[in-house]
């Protein structure tokens, strides 16, 4: 077999490289051409001369950066296959937020995924994730050790309803990212029986309303007013992490500070935030995913791209499987990837 | 057990302490004996038992775990007993239908006492991989904590006897003052509290008294503010606080005590001391090595206290000496509701009549003014200090009127301490920190320049320090480590440093001593980062030759006898 992974991906100073196909996935600085898994920052930057991805994260990328995000754009359609150069690229569910997609990339039978950021919990805002057997699986690790293993939502979401049916004087503030888990949250509040309106942060509406138009019922929503914040006694309030400990959430009626993040399993995380009411709700994979994914993929060899690289790096030797850390920089800015970057996401 | 895991828990998310006296009243409130006795003897440290070595912890863990996988995870999440209950596996029963009928009930928090009170250290480690199966992930992590003595909540012990006390309409200070002489479980302190018994008898005959503490001076504007003429001062000395209090038990024999400012009985480290405790009271003071009449320094106070045994040798080389500056009881009386001014007279006579080479009073410091005291802080050889001025490490202030106040009231007393060195430092290493840190780089190695044997200048690491800065500060230095790392190391990284690259921060610091341990052959007392200097060019950074100054000058008290060196 005269091809090998490293023809089909190489790692440059803007991120992961396919040089038969002359294309960067996920790119961190402005390229000629650019793959994108899904909308988040991070991996979704504007600049790009030509940009593929979903119709979805398309129409995300227009809604955070413009419609002139790029030069030109092109639509991927899950499941479809396309030829981009030499090599031929198919985009499959992440179930990471709406629109994620798993890049697979193959070559005279070499097949590559680049899995973006991804989960394998149920999400009713985004399709599921589709496991592809590949030779290459180049994965996420943000929850990379094992002592992250995600609870059900369920409990995390009544755990919220709960608190606001004992507290019914106070606001409740939840933190959460605003694509994807801020949309997730209301989605499972729905679910779990809330049929009361949710309270949004401003910069929570434009993402809230593109999710709403693509179907997705999110039952009805406010945008909070600056002057009627003190009347907001019993309300669920989301808003982006930044601003849990803002005055702008000081000004609700003793509110109760909830943050919804894969971190708030871990007690230090919490308290570092000032967080009363953890919710343990990610859209990353867990420990026990993490390791069941790699092995489901059928793959002889896993690229670790951000995250707790080092515990699965281990692991997967463990277990016969060869595997590489990436190192790569610029990942990790949707608010989960490390606690620290939660405070710094853009107002999208 | 996990009922009183949960309230722990809870404890640690809530930030209000009302909130928190809410809790734990209503802990005690329904909570029966002896569990709630229990969970107040953890809370406030007074439990005893054999306790599980972190490394005991591990091994159990580890005979479950892949060792390197849970090694990273603790570097991680930075806690042991958190990382354990967090990757602890369910028991292969309880996986299948949902109840593992086979597994024992969790244990209650009396049965994890009592068991480990009496337990053989060998059977250890069997009773603890028991309780971990059967308990829920946050009574694990509470278990944990409390077996390796490490239960720290957000919870005070001080607020814990508020709540114990509120059940019954008393304060706090009534909780202190029948505490010691009781033991867990409490049983006739609540009994007390809850109107059912006489107030439990004190039985020591020595007891402590809980200190009043003093606030920070933090700049001459927090000065300008009290009226020079409502207040005494006296030198801060720089030992630790201590209570010496003698009594006689009822057969009519002189009990000494010394206790540490916690209330931690350490007469068994201070012979020489208790010996000295001829009297019937009890002095506030601060605990001093002298030499030929002269206090030494910190360095060698601890050089002191970080020996394990007391021995003949110890005694003699390091005598131990009270400069006290209080008197809370005398021949029976509490004399803590008088005011400063009659207690500075007591204790006057007290000292006077006590005539004892260890025992010493803390001299008054004469100030017309705050430009005079300032002046005297700045220079306290000048104002009858002599030669003990090298051990002074500020002026205290107490309002005459004051009464004597158990914990830290706002206004009677004020601590002004003198002027940090300060040195600027390049970060060469950072690590992640612990509990509310963890995983922020937030401990800096920091180094200054010197001559390189090869010739040229290089950095050599001084110290480190992991305070000193605000959390938005923490969040760019954190940034600033993840953006600028050269090497990993575990849990620490390597930064770019040089004459072309790196961080200055610009360190506060108290005092510096020898070291074997670090490489420059100096470490710093107390380094904490004052400024980030985002301006200023590494290469612009100090050089050693600023703490072999500093050094210098220390060192005379450590070598008595040593000429004098000029300062420099």
């Amino acid at each position: 077999m005269s091809t090998r992974a490293s023809d089909l991906l190489t790692l440059t100073r803007e991120g992961l490289y396919c040089p038969l196909g002359s294309f960067h996935v996920d790119p961190t600085w402005p390229v000629a051409r650019a793959l994108i898994t899904h909308g988040h920052a991070d991996h979704a930057r504007a600049g790009h001369a030509h940009v593929m991805a979903t119709p979805e994260t398309l129409r995300i990328m227009a809604v955070r950066y413009g419609e002139d995000f790029c030069g030109s754009s092109q639509e991927a359609k899950l499941g479809e296959t396309l030829r981009v150069g030499d090599v031929s690229v198919r985009f499959v569910p992440a179930g990471h937020v709406l629109g994620s997609a798993q890049i697979v990339i193959e070559h005279e039978g070499v097949r590559v995924v680049v899995s973006g950021d991804y989960k394998r919990a149920p999400d009713p805002t985004c399709l599921p994730f589709e496991v592809v057997p590949c030779d290459v699986f180049i994965t996420e690790a943000t929850f990379g050790l094992p002592v992250f293993t995600h609870p059900d939502t369920r409990g995390e979401v009544r755990k919220l309803i709960a608190s606001q049916r004992l507290f019914p004087e106070r606001a409740h503030i939840v933190g959460a990212y605003a694509l994807g888990k801020a949309q997730r949250v209301m989605a499972l509040l729905r679910e779990e029986g809330w049929d009361g309106p949710i309270h949004l942060h401003g910069a929570m509406e434009k993402l809230t309303d593109l999710y709403k138009r693509e179907g997705i019922p999110l039952g009805e929503t406010r945008k909070v007013v600056a002057a009627e914040r003190k009347d907001l006694a019993g309300a669920i309030v989301i808003c982006p992490p930044s601003s849990i400990q803002d005055v702008w959430s000081r000004k609700f009626p003793d509110p109760v500070t909830c943050f919804a993040s894969g971190w708030m399993r871990v007690r230090a995380r919490a308290r570092q935030k000032g967080v009363e009411l953890p919710l343990v709700i990610s859209d990353h994979a867990d420990w026990p995913d993490l390791c069941r994914t790699i092995r489901e993929t059928g793959a002889g060899e896993v690229w670790v791209t951000h995250g707790q690289e080092d515990a699965l790096v281990h692991w997967c030797g463990s277990v016969g499987i060869r595997a590489k850390p990436l190192h790569l920089l610029g990942y990790g800015d949707d608010g989960e990837a490390e606690p620290v970057a939660a405070g710094t996401e853009e107002a999208a | 057990m996990n009922d009183f895991a949960h309230l722990l828990d809870r404890l640690g998310y809530e930030p209000r302490r009302n909130a928190k006296l809410r809790l734990l009243q209503d802990y005690f409130a329904r909570t029966p004996d002896p569990e709630r006795g229990y969970a107040l003897g953890a809370m406030t440290g007074s439990l005893s038992f054999r306790e599980a070595k972190p490394a005991l912890i591990r091994g159990l863990v580890e005979a479950r775990i892949d060792p390197v996988l849970f090694r990273l995870s603790h570097n991680y999440v930075g806690d042991l007993a958190e990382t354990t209950a967090l990757i602890w596996p369910a028991p292969a029963e309880a996986n299948e239908a949902g109840i593992g009928h086979n597994n024992p009930p969790p244990p209650s928090l009396a049965e994890v006492v009592e068991t480990l009170a009496t337990t053989a250290k060998k059977d250890l480690p069997g009773h603890l991989a028991t309780w971990l199966d059967a308990l829920d992930e946050t009574g694990r992590w509470a278990l944990l904590k409390l077996v390796t003595g490490n239960l720290r909540v957000g919870v005070s012990a001080r607020l814990a006897k508020t709540a114990v006390g509120a059940l019954g309409g008393h304060e706090a200070d009534a909780v202190e003052e029948v505490w010691h002489g009781l033991e867990p479980p409490f049983a006739s302190l609540f009994a007390w509290i809850e109107g059912r018994a006489e107030r439990p008898e004190t039985l020591n005959p020595a007891p402590f008294r809980p200190p009043m503490l003093s606030h920070p001076i933090e700049d001459r504007d927090d000065l300008d503010k009290l009226e020079p003429e409502a207040f005494s001062a006296e030198w801060k000395w720089d030992g630790i606080r201590v209570q010496l209090v003698g009594g006689r038990d009822r057969e009519g024999v002189q009990v000494g005590r010394v206790y540490s400012r916690t209330g931690e009985d350490i007469t068994h480290a201070f012979p020489d001391l208790a010996e000295a405790i001829t009297f019937e009271g009890a002095l506030d003071g601060e605990l001093l090595i002298l030499r030929d009449g002269r206090v030494q320094s910190f360095n060698v106070l601890q050089q002191r206290l970080n020996r394990k045994s007391v021995t003949g040798k110890l005694l003699e080389e390091f005598p131990a000496h009270v400069r006290a500056y209080d008197l809370l009881a005398s021949e029976g009386e509490d004399l803590r509701p008088e005011p400063f001014s009659a207690r500075r007279e007591r204790l006057e006579a007290v000292i006077r009549r006590l005539d004892h080479a260890r025992i010493d009073i803390s001299p008054l410091v004469p100030f017309a003014d705050w430009d005079a005291l300032a002046a005297a802080r700045a220079d306290p050889a000048s104002v009858g200090a002599g030669e003990d001025a090298d051990a002074i490490e500020g002026v205290m202030l107490k309002r005459r009127n004051s009464a004597y106040l158990p914990g830290r009231p706002k206004g009677p007393w004020w601590k002004w301490k003198r002027e940090p060195h300060i040195v600027d430092a390049v970060m060469m290493y950072a690590q992640r920190g612990h509990g509310k840190r963890s995983s922020f780089y937030s401990d800096y190695t920091f180094g200054v320049w010197r001559e390189a044997p090869e010739g040229g200048d290089e950095l050599v690491p001084v110290g480190k320090a992991y305070h000193g800065f605000t959390d938005a500060e923490l969040a760019k230095l954190d940034r600033y480590v993840r953006n600028h790392t050269t090497k990993r190391f575990g849990p620490v990284r390597e930064v770019a440093y040089g004459r072309e690259a790196g961080l200055v921060l610009e360190i506060a610091f108290e005092g510096v001593q020898r070291s074997t341990r670090h490489k420059s052959g100096v470490a710093m007392r107390f380094p904490r980062v004052s400024r980030i200097r985002w301006d200023k060019p590494a290469a612009e950074a100090d050089r050693i030759d600023v703490l072999e100054r500093i050094l210098a000058r220390g060192e005379k008290e450590i070598a008595p006898g040593a000429s004098l060196q000029e300062d420099a």
